[in-house]
């Protein structure tokens, strides 16, 4: 007779405070009591006091006209008679701006300090050092702040703005810039534009292919580029070649055309840029500082040059360290720029506050900044965690 | 054959080896782009030193004059609007005849930060030693004992209470993110969830929203005729923020923790409250030390917002000073320049003792 394999026995549950799996599910419902026991109390409360001082809640104040006025908007038109959802939305479009805008300038800035830490020459060095320490170990509120007083006290009135070249023009109004005149030609262009970019895209994927199969590493950025500004010219030519600019101009009181930035704009962007780039340098530092040595020297072993060890060697190994707390940064940025609220760039917590003032629905105001804010940071960190997943090395 | 030893003589060492010349070649004129660079650089400095050296010293007025700032404007700094007006900015609305109070406690809180830096103050009577601190701190600064009068909290303001939210908000955020660490590692669903979702609600939303709901909505959430003091409101905000960052940072320790060390304690028969203390937070604890004084130094510059909510700390503290004076607010850039540079101060002290802490724990694990 062969021992059989025993059946996995179902130990029946022993009903006393010795039990691991008892004490597990009082604990449980004992947390669980704590939490929804806190919730119902606030809730309560918050209904209770809403009924004695008579405020209203619920979301249907978002219809009803707003009746202020937003100082700049993003992409869409505004005026105080239309509803506060449209004036929230009008925040939200302003601060994903910044926040885009800020987060592209934000990698480049960083990635170019955190390199430049590694330089051969000690005044490059010296500077990154200089500007990481500087800014990293500031408040950014005062950042703003100084940035912001820079624009309105240092600069010249408009009247007598700065000009480069008559195309540029900076002063206490901001700063504007020439402008393409939007028309059809430009969708023409940017069709022909992203067409360029695929075609590049499959070229590289067999240079790629190339690559892994001879070692031959060619060139891969000149001819994609190529590509991609062909495709471009052709759909410009295509769509009639649309060559009008507006072009800002010197009025008595102002400067008129072009595109332009407000100095609140600009304040926020320079001071978030400024103060997360130095973060971002860090992070790409402690990246390239977390590969070791001897894969440097493996490299120079192998006959590499100073180029192909940094994109074959270096980074990909530096990146699986980079991504996750670039991530946090990105999201800090984002989140930073909420602080908007203290120079008077009307961001979403901005126009949250004057609605919150005008309405008296603080509940559902606070709730609509924090659904944005939320939405925005795990979408972001979504993304960067599919990017991060590509880019982790696989082992074994 | 009286052959006598003579030794060669020393040759000298290269000239080209070592030394400040060969630093200079290596690190400034390397090859022509870091010549070129080197050079441009230089250039751009002494372009500008003369105008910074001019605005921020040569032609400044560093007494309190406020017609001579005047002058002065646009061609020096006035550094007199410090002179004038520091006691404001660094010490708030506090009774001005009171305000050695102020002064003496930050001191105590202040020495009572740098003694906890130092390795042979890490004993147990350190917590006894902050109980003292504390204690000295609330009842300078609050008053009502010893003779003293009291001062209510709103009137509090500049350095003293940064300094106060700051390291109270740390006290009391590092138990509570050690605790939130561990339920979202535990393996009890419903506490694990409670936590995760805490620490991704908080962390998903900008402090500045927080802060606003401690001081505008908390007295919604309360009991009718319950007040809070606003300071508290906002403190306790500032804290549950800093938990929910700080208990990342602690499960990120907690993760690095080898299997193996649980299973060992599970077979010594260690009950979960046993391993977690001897075993795993010791280690735990000590691998995160790096990230958890970044995070400090982020929570010191974050208590910079509460001015958004009409506390008058350091940034507040500046603007109650001078914008409400027509004589002083033109000068608001150098005031800016000097709170600045007291963040500043702390900041970089505090990063440079985080270097430190780093080196000390590598030389433990590299022996």
């Amino acid at each position: 007779m062969g021992v059989s394999a025993r059946a996995p026995s179902k130990k029946p549950i022993e009903w006393s405070w010795r039990s691991r799996v008892v004490r597990g599910w009082v604990y449980q419902l004992l947390a669980l009591g704590v939490v929804i026991a806190g919730v119902w109390f606030l809730a309560h409360n918050t209904q209770e006091n809403m009924r004695t001082r008579g405020i209203q809640s619920g979301f249907d104040f978002l219809g009803s006209a707003a009746g202020f006025d937003i100082g700049e908007t993003t992409f869409v038109a505004y005026d105080p008679s239309e509803s506060y959802g449209k004036a929230l939305w009008v925040g939200v479009l302003n601060t994903l701006r910044v926040a885009v805008i800020g987060i592209v300038l934000t990698t480049i800035l960083g990635v170019l300090v955190g390199v430049g830490r590694f330089s051969r020459n000690a005044l490059v060095r010296g500077l990154c050092y200089a500007y990481v320490e500087v800014f990293r170990n500031v408040p950014i509120l005062l950042q703003l702040l100084m940035w912001y007083l820079l624009f309105v006290d240092v600069l010249p009135p408009t009247q007598s703005a700065w000009k480069l070249g008559g195309m540029f023009f900076l002063s206490k109004g901001g700063l504007s810039l020439p402008a393409p005149v939007w028309a059809a030609g430009h969708a023409w262009m940017l069709l022909g534009a992203i067409v360029g970019i695929l075609v590049a895209a499959r070229y590289r994927a067999g240079l790629q292919r190339e690559f892994e199969r001879t070692g031959q590493d060619r060139n891969r950025w000149a001819v994609p580029l190529a590509m991609v500004l062909g495709g471009a010219v052709v759909g410009c030519a295509a769509g009639g070649a649309p060559r009008e600019w507006s072009m800002p101009e010197q009025l008595a009181f102002m400067v008129d055309g072009g595109m332009s930035a407000t100095p609140e704009f600009l304040a926020v962007l320079i001071g978030l840029v400024l103060y997360t780039g130095a973060f971002v340098a860090e992070v790409v530092r402690g990246g390239i500082q977390s590969v070791s040595l001897g894969q440097t020297e493996a490299a120079s072993a192998l006959g590499l040059s100073r180029r192909q060890m940094m994109k074959l060697v270096i980074l990909p190994q530096a990146m699986r360290v980079i991504i996750p707390p670039l991530t946090n940064q990105y999201l800090n940025l984002t989140k930073n720029s909420s602080l908007a609220v203290a120079i008077g760039y009307p961001d979403v917590v901005s126009i949250s506050n004057t609605t919150l003032n005008q309405s008296g629905r603080a509940v559902e105001c606070i709730a609509v900044i924090m659904v944005v804010y939320l939405s925005t940071s795990l979408s972001t960190s979504a993304l960067m965690n599919w990017y991060n997943k590509r880019v982790a090395i696989k082992e074994r | 054959m009286a052959d006598t030893f003579t030794p060669v003589a020393p040759r000298p060492a290269p000239a080209a080896a070592a030394g400040m010349s060969m630093w200079l070649r290596r690190n400034l004129f390397g090859d022509w782009r870091s010549s070129l660079t080197t050079v441009l650089l230089l250039a751009l400095g002494v372009y500008l030193l003369p105008g910074v050296l001019q605005w921020s010293l040569f032609q400044a007025v560093f007494g309190a004059h406020a017609d001579a700032c005047q002058a002065a404007r646009g061609s020096g700094a006035c550094w007199g609007v410090i002179t004038e007006k520091w006691r404001i900015i660094i010490f708030g609305r506090y009774p001005f005849e009171e305000q050695w109070r102020p002064e003496v406690a930050t001191l105590v809180m202040v020495a009572g930060l740098v003694v906890s830096c130092i390795r042979w103050f890490w004993r147990p009577w350190l917590a006894l030693l902050w109980v003292g601190v504390l204690a000295v701190f609330f009842a300078l600064m609050l008053g009502g004992v010893l003779g003293l009068s009291p001062v209510r909290t709103d009137l509090w303001g500049g350095l003293p209470l940064t300094v106060m939210l700051a390291t109270l908000s740390i006290f009391l955020a590092f138990p509570l993110a050690v605790l939130v660490a561990l339920g979202r590692r535990s393996n009890l669903p419903a506490i694990r969830t409670v936590c995760i979702v805490y620490i991704e609600l908080i962390r998903g939303v900008p402090l500045i929203s927080v802060l606003f709901m401690a001081s505008f909505m908390f007295p919604l959430f309360m009991p009718q005729g319950t007040t809070i003091d606003v300071l508290v409101r906002v403190l306790v905000g500032i804290t549950l923020f800093a938990a929910a960052y700080m208990a990342e940072i602690v499960r990120g320790g907690l993760q690095a923790i080898p299997k193996g060390q649980l299973e060992a304690a599970d077979t010594l028969g260690l009950s979960y409250w046993q391993t977690q203390r001897k075993i795993v937070l010791p280690q735990a604890l000590a691998m995160v030390v790096p990230s958890m004084m970044n995070n400090f130094i982020s929570i010191f510059k974050d208590t910079s917002l509460v001015t958004i909510v009409s506390l008058y700390e350091l940034t507040g503290a500046l603007g109650l000073a001078l914008n409400s004076d027509v004589n002083w607010r033109p000068f608001k850039i150098e005031a800016y320049l000097f709170i600045t540079a007291i963040y500043f101060a702390f900041c970089f002290a505090m990063s440079r003792y985080s270097l430190w802490v780093e080196k000390q724990l590598s030389v433990s694990r590299t022996r």
